[in-house]
């Protein structure tokens, strides 16, 4: 061989280099994003893979024939397992229940096969090279490649291109470097080369094919929505929903909405929840309307007196979201697993149609109120209906959307719970990704004396120390101040929002458009 | 004779764009059930041909007044009576079940209307008809200015409206996107016009146009109005917007299966001024339910018992002659296989009063009048069951939904009142068929097979929903060859209406008819009204609704 050929098969060995890492890196990452506590993710993965390619080049030793045929067959072998990785594995973890044992199975056979790589190449090269300058130009260049792999990868690859168009893009390149070894190793490979070539290009098209399909897969242009990668989509009946993964946090998107971010979520659910179950005194039967996230559930449970927990969500596919994302499983505590909750999935207005409880505390947590179907669950025939499932004694918090933001929205809430006859005390809470927040806290009772009574009430409360110590927002300073609207968020006037003019809709569109 | 799709759609739809998706499409119907329900007009026409059967002896029984008809007239007038502790009657309708053109059905276990399906807020002189509504828990009390306040879920829920114009669907139904300067000068004129009917008052301070339309002045500014139709009083104004005509023969279809050319110029102003509290104000708002104004025919009928008696047609009524007061009224059942008979002192008839001279003996000789002045028009009613909702964009799915320029006027969602969003639901689509010639356009109904029907009403929908023939899993059909009253110029304020209500022997009149426009409004005052005139006559003490 002449040197030129020998330059070009040490660049070989730099993108075959890359390409292994890179899997390796894609895998790592990909388990962190989905199953969260990336130290241990990476630690497995980078430990099956090791050992995997020590597997490989012991491997290696049983194939004695024609070695340069071998080499580019591992490499189409790498190539399609690879590229293919992070679009399988995604898939995979939406689907199967035995997630784990993709994950190693992938990452082991994508690691014996980059293990045989090199064994092979350097067996290949020695009869050419003296054998110490080959040892120390193979691993130098592998190292490089390595190094290559590390640096692009969260620098360009992963912002730029998202898990999934890394993978395959990598695929494509691996395969690209098999079929050019189809003419680089022509001399050694023995027998015909048509097969060999044909499929190489079959799995590169296959891969070029993943790229241009990848769009439907995870959409670039709705990734380029998000600031963070998506890394769990579905589709429902009722809504699109999107999980992200920043640096140690998540979070979910229904529509193209925040609905949470797990770094700050504490402080939007222990606001929403807290004050309203403090005011019921003693809350055995607790509603939850919406919240298919089970975090404000989590927070019911908190409170000890809590016998039963009714949670309604429309959508199954998101009280499964915490079985199927385990990150939210482990945030929410398990909280829809706890044998005191059960779940009905309907649509809540329905539903109250139809209920025959009665309940101590109710937390209601629907998306805002962006459309009709859901404005229709702000409206005073919503809320007389939830009154008549309410005991005496019972509050009610309701998210209502931001007040500095959507004022007239936010009023037209506490306007429409008391022309639904609820006394209501209108409070927020600063939760850093929402900006300030609004809530409604209602009781059911009518007498004008009982509204400066419940005013009162809310800020003398007390936070009992044992629910105290389990918090990290409230403390009794901070709880007594949510109650103290900014003059910035203060009354104006609005209409009652009805089932038969659905003005929360229409003042929210227009404040919301306003804003973005 | 046998049409071809291309003329069927030709005919029935008239748009180019239809035609050319008729073109490239395979006509192929339909893996898709339904049928042809309703109406029954077999025993209909047996009658209207002759057939007379004679009940046996021991069939005959006495009553004190027999109820022809269990339309919204007929209820109503039996509901009066048994308000007024009076129940010495019998209710006769020919269909299996009551509720005349307010009828309604379930088609995949979803409840929806076969005809008349919603209810505008009355006003608060219409004291009659709020104390239906207040009987069946639909008002909440009174405001401070005396008007009604109705519980929220009766309402009809928002977004009531939406208009396919132009490829997209808006809310509203008056098309507004993209119009000129002489659009909206034409409908701010329109406006003004029609708040300056509502402020008007006669020398007795009657309102021009209002409910019941036996309160509306009969003072010669408003009744010249019956003179001209809707179309020449737009020229009249100087309004030429085509969108606002359109708005206009959209409003005179649907209340009254006739176009703007074919409308009294009375009736069109009666549909627009007569929901209208005061001036500027918004119209009344609509009550509606998942049936449509068959909710309202289950309240009234509850109270009837075994006095309703389904499925027995008359087939003639015999009123008595000389001193003795009374009519005998003969029923056949609706198979004809089986007759009985009436001897009643009072009878009201609320059937169709087209039919009065085929079932009244002597009826044609002793009235100067022609019964053949109430002219009916005929509508196709159509429902489609749906797996799922049509994908789209633009304003969200409303509970009335119209395309502009079709000769259709659009459907209704059934499920909308019931607050289901999502999933299966049932489009309620009516069509009018808007003929000059009443008879030309029964005759075009009865000769539409059941795929002509679903395929005139896919292909319409499929304009706004180019999916729609996915979706529907079941479509029935209703045929109504005698919809409704058509109030065509001359109608309202002329002779015959006037005469042939007045009452025949012992045979009272009763029925939307006599209005001269078909809503439930009337239909409805019309059996009170009788009602309460036989309590008179019978010393029964009662406070009079109206």
């Amino acid at each position: 061989m002449t040197r030129a050929p020998l330059f070009l098969l040490y660049l070989n060995v730099l993108v075959v280099a890359t390409c292994g890492l890179i899997y390796e890196l894609l895998a790592g990452t990909l388990a962190s994003y989905v199953l969260g506590d990336s130290v241990t993710q990476f630690s497995l993965v980078i430990g099956v893979y090791l050992s995997a390619l020590g597997v490989g080049a012991w491997l290696s030793r049983f194939i004695t024939r024609d070695l340069a045929r071998a080499f580019v067959e591992v490499e189409m072998g790498v190539a399609l397992l690879g590229g293919t990785s992070a679009p399988l594995l995604f898939f995979g973890f939406g689907h199967l229940s035995w997630f784990h044992l993709m994950l190693f199975g992938v990452v082991f056979a994508i690691g014996v096969l980059v293990g045989l790589e090199l064994p092979l190449l350097m067996r290949i090269l020695k009869e050419h090279l003296d054998f110490s300058d080959l040892v120390s130009r193979v691993l130098a260049f592998d190292y490089i490649g390595a190094l290559l792999a590390s640096l692009l990868f969260p620098l360009f690859l992963i912002p730029q291109l998202g898990l999934v168009r890394t993978s395959l893009a990598f695929g494509i390149l691996n395969a690209l470097v098999g079929l050019w070894g189809t003419w680089l190793l022509k001399p050694l490979i023995v027998g015909p080369l048509l097969g060999l070539r044909v499929r190489g290009l079959a799995v590169i098209g296959l891969l070029t094919a993943g790229l241009v399909t990848a769009d439907r897969l995870t959409d670039l242009a709705e990734q380029q929505m998000f600031p963070h990668p998506v890394v769990y989509t579905r589709t429902t009946s009722y809504q699109r929903i999107v999980v992200t993964q920043g640096v140690g946090t998540f979070q979910l998107f229904l529509n193209g909405n925040l609905q949470f971010n797990s770094s700050d979520e504490y402080r939007y659910h222990e606001a929403l929840v807290h004050p309203a179950l403090v005011a019921a005194s003693t809350p055995r039967k607790v509603l939850v309307l919406g919240g298919g996230d089970g975090l404000a559930v989590r927070e019911i449970l908190k409170h000890p007196a809590v016998e039963a927990v009714t949670l309604v969500d429309i959508d199954p596919e998101m009280t499964a979201l915490a079985d199927r994302f385990p990150p939210l499983q482990k945030l929410n505590n398990a909280a829809l697993h706890d044998r005191r909750v059960a779940i009905e999935h309907a649509d809540a207005l329905i539903w109250l149609e139809q209920c025959t409880d009665i309940f101590d505390a109710a937390i209601i947590d629907f998306p805002d109120p962006n459309t009709f179907s859901l404005g229709k669950l702000y409206t005073t025939r919503f809320y007389k209906l939830l009154k008549a499932r309410l005991a005496p004694q019972a509050a009610v918090a309701i998210q209502c959307t931001s007040p500095l933001v959507a004022r007239a929205s936010f009023w037209c809430i506490v306007r429409t719970l008391e022309a639904a006859g609820f006394t209501v005390e209108p409070y927020q809470a600063a939760v850093p990704s929402f900006g300030v927040w609004g809530y409604c806290l209602a009781r059911p009772v009518a007498e004008a004396s009982s509204v400066a009574g419940t005013r009162a009430a809310a800020r003398r409360v007390e936070l009992p120390p044992e629910l105290l110590s389990q918090l990290r927002f409230l403390n009794n300073r901070t709880y007594r101040s949510l109650f103290d609207l900014p003059e910035d968020a203060g009354p104006v006037p609005v209409e009652i929002n009805r089932l038969d003019n659905q003005m929360l809709v229409r003042y929210y569109e227009a404040e919301w458009k306003h804003w973005n | 004779m046998e049409l071809t799709r291309r003329d069927l759609l030709a005919t029935f739809l008239a748009t180019p764009a239809v035609m050319a998706a008729g073109c490239s499409s395979s006509p192929a119907l339909l893996p898709l059930e339904g049928s042809i329900v309703g109406a029954s007009a077999a025993i209909g026409h047996r009658l209207r041909d002759g057939f007379r059967p004679t009940p046996a002896e021991n069939r005959w029984q006495t009553v004190g007044v027999v109820i022809v008809g269990g339309g919204i007239a007929g209820l109503a007038a039996a509901w009066r009576l048994t308000q007024a502790g009076f129940d010495d009657f019998v209710v006769l309708e020919l269909e299996p079940s009551a509720g005349g053109t307010s009828t309604s059905g379930t088609l995949g276990g979803i409840s929806c209307p076969w005809g008349a399906h919603y209810l505008p807020v009355p006003l608060q002189e219409n004291r009659g008809l709020l104390k239906l509504l207040d009987e069946m828990g639909v008002l909440e009390g009174r405001a401070a200015d005396g008007e009604p306040i109705v519980a929220e879920q009766f309402l009809c829920r928002d977004p009531s409206k939406r208009l396919f114009f132009e490829g997209e669907w808006h809310e509203g139904l008056h098309p507004r996107a993209g119009e000129s300067a002489a659009d909206s000068r034409d409908w701010a004129a329109f406006q003004k016009q029609i708040d300056g009917w509502v402020a008007w008052r006669d020398a007795r301070g009657r309102r021009a146009f209002s409910l019941p339309a036996a309160t509306c002045s009969d003072d010669a500014e408003v009744t010249a109005l019956d003179k001209i139709c809707m179309a020449d009083w737009l020229a009249r104004q100087n309004l030429k917007s085509a969108r606002l005509r359109w708005l206009v023969d959209y409003a005179c279809r649907d209340d009254f299966g006739l176009t703007v050319e074919q409308t009294s110029a009375w009736a069109g102003l009666f549909y627009f001024a007569s929901r209208l509290r005061a001036p500027g104000a918004e119209p009344q708002p609509l009550l509606t339910w998942p049936e449509g104004n068959g909710h309202l025919v289950e309240h009234l009928r509850l109270a009837l018992g075994d006095a309703l008696r389904t499925g027995w047609g008359v087939s003639e009524m015999i009123p008595q002659t000389g001193d003795k007061r009374g009519v005998d009224i003969v029923a056949v059942s609706h198979e004809g296989t089986d007759a009985a008979g009436f001897h009643a002192r009072d009878a009201i008839f609320c059937a169709p009063h087209f039919l009065a001279p085929h079932l009244i003996r002597d009826f044609r000789k002793s009235r100067s009048t022609d019964a053949a002045e109430f002219q009916y028009g005929s509508w196709m009613v159509a429902n489609l069951l749906l797996r799922e909702r049509p994908r789209e964009t633009g304003f969200p799915l409303a509970w009335d939904n119209v395309l502009y320029g079709s000769p259709s006027l659009g459907y209704v969602t059934a499920t909308h009142q019931q607050g289901i969003d999502r999933g299966p639901t049932v489009f309620t689509y009516y069509y009018p068929f808007c003929d000059d010639n009443p008879r030309a356009g029964r005759a075009r109904l009865a000769a539409l097979s059941w795929n002509d029907c679903a395929e005139i009403v896919l292909s319409d929908l499929e304009r706004a929903h180019p999916e729609i023939r996915r979706l529907v899993t079941r479509l029935d059909v209703m045929h109504w060859g005698h919809a409704m009253i058509r109030p065509r110029p001359g109608f309202v304020w002329g002779t015959a209406r006037v005469q042939e209500a007045l009452p025949f022997g012992a045979i009272r009149f009763a029925n939307t008819d006599l209005s001269g426009v078909a809503l439930f409004e009337e239909a409805y005052y019309h059996g009170v009204r009788a009602a309460e005139e036989i309590l008179v006559d019978r010393g029964v003490p009662f406070d009079s609704l109206y």
